[in-house]
């Protein structure tokens, strides 16, 4: 029984599948009653007046336009889309969580003794000695790792150039490292999909600031001879950093600490499942060894007489957000780690394991590499794997991340999660199965059933319309 | 029907006979044997982290919360509390938005596009520039990048990024560290009371000038008065013009692009969040010019294969998971869900609750500081400037004993120097202000 979908549309003439705000109603308001003199204000403002039962349509509508992880299966690999509890929604909207970054310590002891704890549990998760919240995403604590690095290196007057980072790395690692000044060194990976020690030995040398790595990997395989490159990496003196993006993979399992990592960051919208939110916000929390503690962002928390106090660490990289990063986030992520406790947390893994594997042994694309952990890439093979993604729309699932790593060719890379059961596994396992034996000209004018159909990218690139504004420019 | 594992993580839904039957699919006896780590590696140990229910645990978080002091707060400086209508919480919680992610996939997230799409407009009638990204992490960062875009855009060399000597310490904390990597170093220029002194700017400026940052209302609350100076001296020296303000205040202030504004960036969170301990969202504007050098996520419009106008993200060719190491920023996950509660709270003032919003903004430090000024010991507002929500005050007491004070009363103030208080009033304190003034003539005695 495979699934058919059919996303909601209101398709209007000339205004899409729903009128933009504007279209709604717009008008104009003069400033004549602020109490400025003309030349600092503006004359009058020109956005949309809407009525709130009029807006309440509009966004349910858009809404029912989205598909998100609670519409059905969302394996888009490297994202971890897991399940939200919504009890987390409830204990982040508690009015006192909404406290100003200004407050004395001595008045907001709750949210500084939130943040210890949830400090603590991820520096025992992850094997670190510390952790900074303040990163407000995964790259914001890769760049902080970075910074770290940097701090570290000149702190021992050792100025250091490159950073090494695998060829199948997420993007963000190389854009991160660049930000910081670095140039890249791009590692080729080993015929086994994993780092190579000869190429990583040519790689390496006094230039090293660091090695960044997600273990496991992007293709889902843990990095066998992860103590071996450790110390090849502190042998040149380097630091070797861990990309959190793929710790799902692990829990209770295995600790980058324990692995010979000295910087780290968490994704806890992936690892502890807070929402997405269509692009953001997450966290990304830095856990660093106890030599680099004293270089981590300013203010840290820490405990002093009976409570807690913020301080800055004596040779802080200073801040990479203008507060304290994403506290409504944080506190989400906090909620969850101790919901699931120790045994929950390790059975997340287990089952993110299982049912990636499981879904891997279900479908007819080929799986190259293994054995996998939390994701696994396939290979589209003659088809093209950006169709092959438009077309599981059709049977109403979200598709993988599709064309990257490019160590596969017309890669899907897939990552169930722990939250689906084997019905839905199976039902995931059709949709790709269904689309593996359609004819090229189904997928290439793929999809038929959601809101939208094909979309022409390069019409978006090529006639430029960013704004509401644009369209009535005529074009 | 079979019990699913009570020790197991609530959200993974697994009978157990359903787990056998799966690993029985992959040919494995256990779990623990899918997991390819060498035994060296292997953790062994515990987190020592308990289960807690979720009755239990809520209310523990409620106690814990609870250790919070239940202050009125007149704080400000860069982080403020305007009132955001339920109907913000009720449609941004709606799952689809809220538990989808990037729209890699734009045929099926037509929604969220449009909601990000929409609020990239708003942005361009607020501060009059044709481009706004659908969003940074908090104005901090946002001006972090707009340095990296000025060093990207400009032809010639050059190494300084000049910024007033009035303005958060962590936010130029957090622009050092983005413009370091690119050579960059930040210098002040001097304030003359709680405005740009432009002379005194036109004497540090030079060639070597790669942008020149201004912020309107400034971080004492005062509103700039020769910010098209500013702007002109900059372009002089082929500098870019960065002004930091908020979607409130561009309101009613005129508009960036007029005064020649090249970027405009800011804590757009100022709607839609309220105060949420600094988180915030970054505002990020900019001339046409420069759309190929925006950082993080642009959405445009473009037509679908039934002929229907749709949304999508488009040049991404700029961003990290292509262009990588040399990408426009590092940006990945940004602030989505915060553009669509600021989208949906700006929608429901609307220009006519917005233009009224903005104007008591301007009225009310003007009253509560006339108000405190009459009280013996102390002078309010210090700065002879037009204010906006926020004002400075001076105690002839401490500064910092005026704070502790009005804290034992109740209330927050900022300490920002040792005779000087700041204090900012919005509609969500406006009611205590008299219980202020009140304690404030206690404290400053």
């Amino acid at each position: 029984m495979t699934l058919e979908y059919t996303q909601a549309r209101w398709n209007s003439d000339d205004e899409g599948y729903e009128p933009h705000l504007a279209e709604k109603n717009e008008t104009s308001v003069d400033t004549d009653d602020v109490p400025l003199p003309d030349g600092l204000k503006r004359d009058e403002l020109t956005l949309p007046e809407l009525s709130e039962p009029e807006l309440a349509r509009h966004y349910t509508r858009l809404s029912q336009m989205n598909y998100g992880v609670e519409s059905g299966p969302y394996p888009l690999g490297s994202c971890t889309m897991k399940y939200n509890p919504k009890f987390t929604e409830d204990v982040a909207a508690h009015p006192a969580a909404g406290v100003h970054p200004d407050r004395s310590p001595e008045s907001v002891q709750g949210t500084l003794e939130l943040l210890a704890r949830l400090e603590n549990q991820l520096a025992r998760i992850g094997g670190m000695d510390a952790v900074t919240l303040q990163p407000p995403a995964g790259a914001a604590g890769e760049f902080v790792g970075i910074l770290i690095a940097k701090a570290y290196h000149e702190s021992r007057d050792d100025e250091r150039t490159e950073v090494v980072i695998p060829d199948a790395a997420h993007g963000t690692n190389f854009a991160s490292a660049a930000m910081g000044g670095y140039d890249v060194v791009e590692l080729p990976s080993g015929d086994d999909g994993r780092v190579n020690i000869d190429a990583l030995e040519a790689a390496l040398s006094k230039e090293t600031a660091a090695l960044m790595l997600t273990n496991p990997n992007t293709l889902g395989l843990f990095e066998r001879d992860i103590e071996e490159i450790a110390e090849m990496v502190h042998e040149v003196g380097g630091l070797l950093y861990y990309d959190g993006a793929n710790l799902n993979a692990l829990l209770g399992r295995a600790r980058p600490g324990d692995m010979g990592f000295d910087v780290m960051h968490y994704n806890v919208h992936k690892t502890f499942a807070t929402p997405h939110g269509g692009g953001g916000p997450g966290a990304g929390p830095v856990g660093v060894s106890e030599e680099l503690a004293e270089f981590l962002p300013s203010p840290h928390v820490r405990a002093s007489d009976g409570g807690y106090e913020l301080f800055e660490p004596e040779r802080s990289i200073g801040k990479v957000h203008g507060f304290m990063g994403n506290w409504l986030v944080l506190i989400k992520a906090y909620a969850y780690i101790a919901r699931l406790g120790d045994e929950g947390l390790a059975d997340a893994s287990a089952k993110a394991v299982l049912n990636a594997n499981y879904l891997a042994s279900q479908i007819e694309y080929e799986v190259p590499y293994g054995p996998f952990h939390h994701e696994f890439v396939a290979s589209a093979g003659e088809q093209d794997a950006a169709d092959v993604a438009k077309r599981m729309l059709d049977y109403g699932v979200h598709p993988p991340t599709t064309k990257w790593p490019e160590l596969v060719g017309e890669a899907l890379m897939t990552e169930p999660t722990e939250i689906e059961n084997r019905r839905s596994l199976d039902q995931l396992a059709e949709a790709f199965d269904a689309v593996a034996s359609e004819e090229r000209e189904t997928i290439e004018t793929a999809p038929e059933r959601t809101t939208a159909k094909r979309i022409d990218q390069t019409e978006a690139a090529r006639n430029l319309r960013l704004s509401w504004q644009s369209f009535d420019d005529g074009s | 029907m079979t019990a699913r594992n009570s020790h197991g993580s609530p959200f993974a839904p697994h009978t157990t006979e359903e787990t056998t039957a799966m690993l029985e699919a992959v040919g494995a006896e256990s779990v623990e044997e899918l997991f390819d780590i060498p035994e060296s590696v292997r953790f062994d140990g515990e987190f020592g982290i308990d289960s807690t229910g979720e009755r239990e645990l809520r209310a523990e978080m409620r106690t814990l919360l609870g250790r919070n002091d239940d202050l009125t707060e007149f704080l400000g400086r860069g982080h403020y509390d305007h009132y955001v209508p339920s109907l913000v919480d009720h449609l941004a919680d709606r799952s689809e938005f809220l538990t989808s992610y990037t729209q890699y996939q734009p045929e099926i997230t037509q929604g969220f596009l449009q909601v990000l799409f929409e609020y990239q407009s708003m942005l361009v009638e607020l501060t009059g520039l044709e481009i706004a990204n659908c969003s940074m992490y908090d104005a901090a960062t946002a001006l972090g990048e707009a340095a990296a875009l000025a060093d990207r855009v400009r032809g010639t060399s050059g190494s300084q990024v000049l910024v007033p000597e009035l303005m958060r310490e962590e936010r130029r904390s957090v622009l050092e560290n983005y413009t370091e990597g690119a050579g960059l170093t930040v210098e002040t220029y001097p304030h003359d009371d709680a405005n740009a002194d432009v002379e005194a700017l036109s004497e540090v400026a030079g060639e070597e000038t790669v942008m020149v940052y201004a912020e309107s209302p400034t971080v004492r609350g005062t509103i700039e008065e020769r910010l098209e100076e500013v702007a002109d001296l900059a372009h002089a020296h082929d500098a870019l013009f960065v002004l930091g303000s908020d979607p409130v205040a561009l309101s009613v202030l005129e508009k960036p692009a007029t005064i020649g504004a090249d970027v405009v960036i800011g804590d757009a969170a100022t709607l839609g969040l309220g105060t949420s301990y600094g988180m915030g969202l970054g505002l990020f504007a900019t001339r046409e010019e420069f759309v190929r050098q925006v950082p993080g996520r642009l959405v445009g419009a473009s037509t679908d294969a039934a002929g229907e106008r749709t949304y999508t993200l488009t040049l991404q060719t700029r961003e990290q998971h292509i262009r990588r190491e040399r990408a426009t920023s590092n940006i990945c996950t940004n602030q989505a869900w915060v553009a669509l509660r600021t989208a949906i709270h700006a929608a429901s003032l609307g220009p006519s609750g917005l233009v009224e919003l903005a104007r008591e903004c301007l009225e009310a430090p003007v009253d509560l500081a006339r108000r405190l000024d009459d009280i013996v010991g102390v002078k309010a507002p210090v700065h002879d400037r037009h204010h906006f929500r926020e004002f400075v005050v001076r105690t002839d007491q401490p500064a910092q004993a005026v704070r502790e004070t009005l804290e034992e009363y109740g209330f927050a103030v900022h300490a920002i120097d040792e005779h000087l208080i700041q204090v900012c009033v919005t509609e969500t304190n406006r009611e205590k202000t008299d219980a202020l003034v009140t304690a404030f003539r206690e404290a400053a005695r």
